[in-house]
């Protein structure tokens, strides 16, 4: 806390003068002194590490892309380091489960600003833990660096503090994706979608991206949160559909694909899914023959396609993920690959970050923010394996390409790929006039 | 001191302990004690109900979710003022709290434990639905600039504190001076034997419905001043989790005493964060801790102190 407030209660006696005075007497001596919270925040030295608070979902409803983005996020973090640190100063990853809880998020972006002393926060994945934790990442002026996907930044509804440089938001994947639906696959779109904020981003935005295209969806189907069973929705699929449009997250993923599957049997119209509905997943495991000929939106192709080139092949072996996209260590541990490059690639901007704003102390942590509003052209290559990436530094939001594959013998063959410009749209707010 | 004195001058040092603890306070600890004041007048509403009238709700999160949605919508779609906005919210928790508490006090039992928790399924579930105004899961930010009362932001972490510390200390005098009033004492008359209760002429239906709509109104407020304080608004707040939560407050700090939900609220949270910083299984830590307390002291920590050593305490 660097101002003083004179509050009602607080009268002529600030909650500064007070600690100093504390302080001064000895009063922080043993008792308080063997609370972490209590130890006296040292301002980082020069040799000292930088500290990157990593909000990971260990438990609750995204463990499994927390555990991927953990190893994602550890293996760029060594890369880093071995390349010299930033600065002449190597990274420190201070990670702590949020639960994948908004309450616990907030308090444990707290914990990184206030007791830690991290420099920054990062990694945040499900929207409500980010909506949850942003106002306090802005309160106590902590970068928050967040690796979503969800349309919350670039919807102007968060502050200066939060940004998205490393991996792009719902809506400029849905915008990507019509045309290739619209041309290739069909015109009449039944689309299947999760009954919550990130269903209902995908549905609005995919309808008017379809209508754009001359198509039109022509049923929602939303599903619960809470449903474990998927069958009795699946009858509300008109005749006429064309191309039926899924994406489902958490637990139930696999049990809704293989009921899609077991509803249609052997004949289905074409069907065009988000790879969120089998993130950690095999699409091998019974049930899922079915998806052989159908397609996939991939943030970043799973399977190591024939032609890759060395800087992809570069990423998956520094992350340890083979060629069908498992752990390289157990080949049924299968990643989030569709998602977790956004951590390697947001360490990487983070870097250039504070390369680029000569970032000591936390006192440049508004420099660093303005270091990666400047930003704009991100190359393809060992920073940016998933591709050649566009940052919009008013909307705090990157745009990169999309990924359209194939099941094909079981694995997942790239057939499209779309440039960060096809996912462009109208900037919906200016982080850049706020104030910090 | 007299029968009065002692818990008057007990709960006066408490606050005047908290109060003290906003300037001594590193930081950290301060904004978590000021989530702690939040949340524990949350517990502190469940508390009169389950606690002091014995009825055992598994559906307060939506007494706090309507505090927190009461407050936030009209803030985020009318652009209503947060001194409007706040007894607002309050006022539409204790309404919802009326209406929940004439249908379920229908039931007693096991069978008013699953009503409370369909009512507040059920309003989990419309905040979803209408996910369009809601945001649903995802929630929505309340704008800093909007998050001042009279003029002061509550985004500040000094003002912020007071603001919880207020917030705490009303609904515990209210508690306080509830509790040791008739009606309180009929209430406990009715936790204790309702049978009884009624045969000596209180009208049972209409203390319990007091019960219920003062609890949901103070459940109702620790939600809008969440929203108010942290600036978010989201339907996991109405969740079965935070349903839970204040049973598991209030069972740790002692259920029937004015001093256990704050208690209990502090040690889970802390608890909770303590053992986050040692291992990946905290919350087993957590479950250890409910389990040894429940062996060895089931009425909780304040109320093993009232049982052993302190009966005077409310």
């Amino acid at each position: 806390m660097t101002e003083v407030k004179k509050t009602a209660a607080g009268g002529a006696i600030s909650r500064r003068t007070a600690l100093k005075g504390l302080a001064a007497a000895g009063a922080t001596g043993a008792g308080l002194g063997a609370m972490p919270g209590f130890v006296p925040y040292i301002q980082a030295q020069s040799s000292a590490p930088i500290k990157v608070g990593f909000q990971v979902h260990r438990t609750g409803i995204g463990a499994a892309y927390g555990r991927w983005y953990d190893r994602t996020t550890l293996a760029a973090a060594d890369l880093i380091n071995e390349m010299g640190g930033i600065n002449g100063r190597p990274v420190e990853i201070v990670a702590e489960d949020d639960g994948t809880d908004p309450k616990r998020g907030a308090e444990v972006v707290e914990k990184f600003a206030s007791q830690l002393g991290c420099d920054v926060g990062f990694g945040t994945l499900f929207s409500h833990v980010v909506m949850g934790s942003a106002p306090r990442a802005g309160e106590l002026k902590l970068p928050y660096f967040v690796v979503s996907e969800g349309h919350h930044v670039a919807s102007g509804a968060l502050n200066r503090w939060t940004i998205q440089p490393g991996i792009c938001d719902v809506k400029s994947q849905v915008l990507a994706m019509a045309p290739f639906v619209s041309k290739n696959l069909g015109k009449k779109a039944t689309m299947i979608f999760p009954d919550y904020a990130f269903g209902h981003d995908h549905r609005d935005f995919f309808t008017a991206a379809m209508e754009a295209q001359g198509a039109e969806v022509i049923k929602h189907i939303a599903i619960p949160p809470t449903e474990t069973s998927y069958s009795k929705y699946f009858p509300q699929i008109p005749r006429e559909t064309e191309v039926l449009y899924h994406v489902m997250v958490g637990p139930g993923v696999l049990t809704f694909v293989k009921e899609l599957g077991e509803f249609f049997g052997p004949s289905h119209p074409p069907i065009f899914g988000f790879l969120d509905s089998l993130e950690a997943v095999d699409l091998n495991s019974p049930g899922l023959e079915f998806l052989d000929g159908t397609y996939f939106w991939e943030g970043m192709p799973r399977y190591l396609q024939s032609d890759a080139p060395d800087p992809v092949k570069f990423y998956r072996d520094r992350v340890g993920v083979d060629d069908n996209g498992a752990s390289a260590s157990d080949p049924k541990d299968v990643s989030t690959f569709a998602h977790m490059f956004g951590c390697w690639e947001t360490l990487f901007v983070m870097k250039k970050g504070m390369e680029a704003a000569g970032y000591q102390t936390t006192a440049d942590r508004q420099k660093l923010i303005e270091a990666v509003e400047a930003m704009e052209e991100m190359p393809f290559g060992d920073e940016h394996p998933q591709g050649r990436k566009v940052f919009n530094g008013k909307t705090h939001q990157v745009f990169g390409p999309q990924y359209i594959s194939k099941v094909e013998g079981g694995k997942l063959v790239v057939q499209a790929e779309t440039t960060a410009e096809d996912s462009f749209y109208p900037d919906e707010v200016d982080y850049t006039t706020q104030s910090f | 001191m007299t029968g009065a004195a002692k818990p008057v001058g007990l709960h006066a040092l408490v606050l005047a302990i908290l109060l003290a603890l906003h300037f001594v306070l590193p930081d950290y600890h301060h904004g978590v004690l000021a989530r702690v004041l939040t949340l524990a007048t949350f517990a502190l509403g469940y508390n009169l109900m389950f606690g002091y009238t014995g009825l055992l709700s598994l559906g307060h999160a939506l007494f706090f979710a309507a505090g927190l949605y009461g407050l936030g919508m009209p803030m985020q779609h009318l652009g209503w003022s947060a001194e409007v906005a706040l007894p607002f919210g309050i006022a539409f928790a204790a309404l919802l709290a009326t209406g929940v508490g004439a249908l379920a006090l229908r039931t007693q039992g096991v069978a008013f434990m699953i009503v409370t928790l369909m009512f507040a399924q059920a309003g989990f579930l419309t905040l979803l639905y209408f996910n369009e105004f809601t945001r649903g899961d995802e929630g929505f930010v309340i704008a800093q600039e909007a998050r001042s009362l009279f003029g002061i932001s509550l985004a500040d972490a000094d003002a912020r504190y007071i603001a919880a510390l207020i917030l705490f200390a009303v609904a515990m005098i209210a508690t306080l001076i509830l509790v040791r009033s008739p009606a309180g004492r009929v209430l406990v008359a009715i936790r204790e034997n309702e049978e009884r209760a009624r045969m000596l002429g209180y009208d049972v239906a209409r203390y319990k419905l007091l019960a219920i709509v003062a609890s949901g109104a103070m459940c109702g407020a620790a939600g809008a001043a969440y929203g108010l304080l942290f600036g978010y608004v989201g339907a996991t707040f109405a969740s079965v989790q935070y349903s839970i939560l204040p049973l598991l407050w209030v069972l740790l700090g002692g259920a029937g005493t004015v001093l256990g939900p704050l208690i209990g609220t502090a040690f889970m949270t802390y608890l909770i964060d303590l053992g986050s910083g040692l291992t990946d299984a905290y919350m087993l830590l957590a479950g250890a801790a409910l389990v040894l307390l429940t062996l060895f002291a089931p009425a909780g920590l304040l109320g093993e102190v009232r049982k052993r050593w302190a009966g005077w305490l409310p």
